[in-house]
């Protein structure tokens, strides 16, 4: 079952709900626990290939619960590194933790300079509070 | 808007225990407490409760009702004695389905009919509209509370005895007077039962406190889905008939009910197309309304929760529809493969 409800501080932002967590020229991406709360318990995660290249704001994957199907929205532009196989094999993983080992995909970073027009943990707060 | 949904008496129930609620059919009804999930599991190995309390009841009586039933309903009514209850169809002229629902026998003369939600206006005035002089159509819903309790175990947590499907008897749980009917949605063994609406809140925590798990609709369309039920508005529809949806079996057609005709015709030359059950090859899940290659389409489609796969059911043309035929679904644009399966696609092991 999915954990309770947080947006850690260390992690940026999309309002699309997804979040991505900078490290250098790569980033790690998921979606958050606002995301996996509404489309409830996930049995599908459709990913994309590695090499393929993401570009902010647009759909690069999609996952799906019993109910419902949503794409995933790239936070970041870049070049898929790794597609997270414990989530493509064991989608509830998302649920469960979509901060740490739900994650989704990592990525070579190419506009650095995207980062800093995602929202910080406490505007996606406010921004889901207005939802 | 939500202010003008209707509630049903459990709501209150519903939202004190954290269900998260959906319109449906003109209702605000729980989809999920806990998890579509773990519901459906509960259900497939112990037991769960479900408000369907949405549900239409009409009650139709008058010394010649059997007869006028008989002229509205598919099945043959004179199949069934008091204490039974069928699983038959509202049909119109052209064959198409008003409403598929049960008919429970209450005495000679006395019929009670359990409809659709989103059908309970269209088969009542259905109905109405044809009533002969002596028979009495009556919408009684709004007079009633009705929770499905299904599952292997459902009978012995609430202390019922065994009793043969598709029968009736009144009953008690912990003290409340209820209609307990031996039907369900689910594919297990299980009941549901009618009583005031002044009494269903109740009858629910009385159905929680023996253990049933509460359940939403997810779990409940998850259920029928992979016993094959229709769901009316998806597999069948007023456009579509029985033979073609595989419900031939409900349709007593050496009786004159409306659109008899031309389902004996549809009979004799084979029906064009075919509604038949399908499993995924490809990790994919089909959905309502994508193509099937060929000119098919998918009318109902979930990840199974039992057998985690993709399952639906859909309309293809007769050549494509035999047990083994490989289908291609269209899956937002993306090929994926299917095979048509028997139905039902889930069978308990036993």
């Amino acid at each position: 079952m999915a954990g309770s409800e947080s947006y850690p501080d260390d992690l940026r932002y999309h309002p699309e709900h997804d979040w991505a967590r900078v490290d250098g020229d790569e980033a790690v991406m998921g979606i958050t626990w606002y995301a996996q709360d509404s489309l409830g318990e996930l049995v599908l995660f459709d990913g994309p290939e590695v090499g393929a290249t993401l570009t902010k704001d647009e759909a690069y994957a999609e996952v799906e619960s019993v109910k419902a199907v949503s794409d995933v929205i790239a936070p970041l532009s870049g070049e898929v590194l790794e597609v997270n196989q414990k989530a493509v094999d064991e989608p509830e993983t998302v649920n469960e933790d979509p901060y740490g080992e739900g994650w989704l995909v990592r990525i070579r970073i190419s506009a650095p300079g995207e980062v800093e027009a995602l929202l910080d943990a406490g505007a996606y707060r406010a921004h889901i509070a207005e939802l | 808007m939500s202010a003008t949904l209707r509630r049903t008496p459990l709501y209150d129930r519903h939202v004190a225990a954290g269900a998260r609620l959906v319109p449906f059919a003109g209702w605000e009804m729980p989809v999920q407490y806990e998890g579509v999930i773990p519901e459906h599991l509960a259900v497939r190995s112990d037991a769960g409760a479900f408000d369907v309390s949405h549900m239409g009841q009409l009650h139709v009586e008058g010394p010649a009702t059997a007869e006028f039933l008989q002229s509205m309903l598919s099945n043959d009514i004179g199949r069934i004695g008091d204490g039974g209850a069928q699983y038959t169809l509202l049909t119109n002229e052209g064959g198409g389905i008003v409403d598929d629902l049960i008919v429970y026998r209450m005495a000679h003369g006395h019929y009670l009919l359990v409809v659709n939600a989103g059908n309970r206006e269209a088969a009542y005035r259905w109905l109405k509209d044809r009533e002969p002089r002596g028979t009495e159509v009556r919408d009684a819903s709004d007079e009633y509370a009705l929770i499905a309790v299904q599952g292997p175990r459902s009978l012995g947590r609430l202390g019922l005895g065994e009793a043969p499907a598709f029968t009736h008897a009144m009953g008690d749980v912990d003290g409340i007077e209820v209609m307990v009917c031996r039907t369900g949605y689910t594919g297990e063994t299980g009941v549901e039962l009618l009583c005031p609406a002044d009494d269903g809140a109740a009858l629910w925590d009385a159905v929680l406190e023996r253990g049933a798990v509460p359940c939403g609709l997810g779990a409940r369309d998850t259920l029928r889905l992979e016993v094959c039920y229709p769901l009316h508005g998806n597999d069948i529809t007023q456009d579509t008939d029985p033979i073609s949806a595989g419900l031939g079996w409900t349709c007593a057609l050496d009786t004159d009910f409306t659109g008899a005709d031309v389902l004996r015709h549809v009979k004799e030359d084979g029906p064009a197309r075919r509604l038949v059950a399908f499993v995924m090859e490809e990790k994919a899940i089909p959905r309502q309304g994508m193509p099937i290659e060929g000119g098919g389409e998918v009318t109902s489609g979930t990840q199974s929760p039992s057998l985690d796969v993709g399952i639906g059911m859909g309309y293809v043309p007769a050549g494509q529809a035999a047990p083994e035929t490989e289908l291609v679904i269209d899956v937002r644009g993306r090929p994926r493969r299917a095979r048509v399966v028997q139905k039902p696609i889930y069978r308990k092991e036993s």
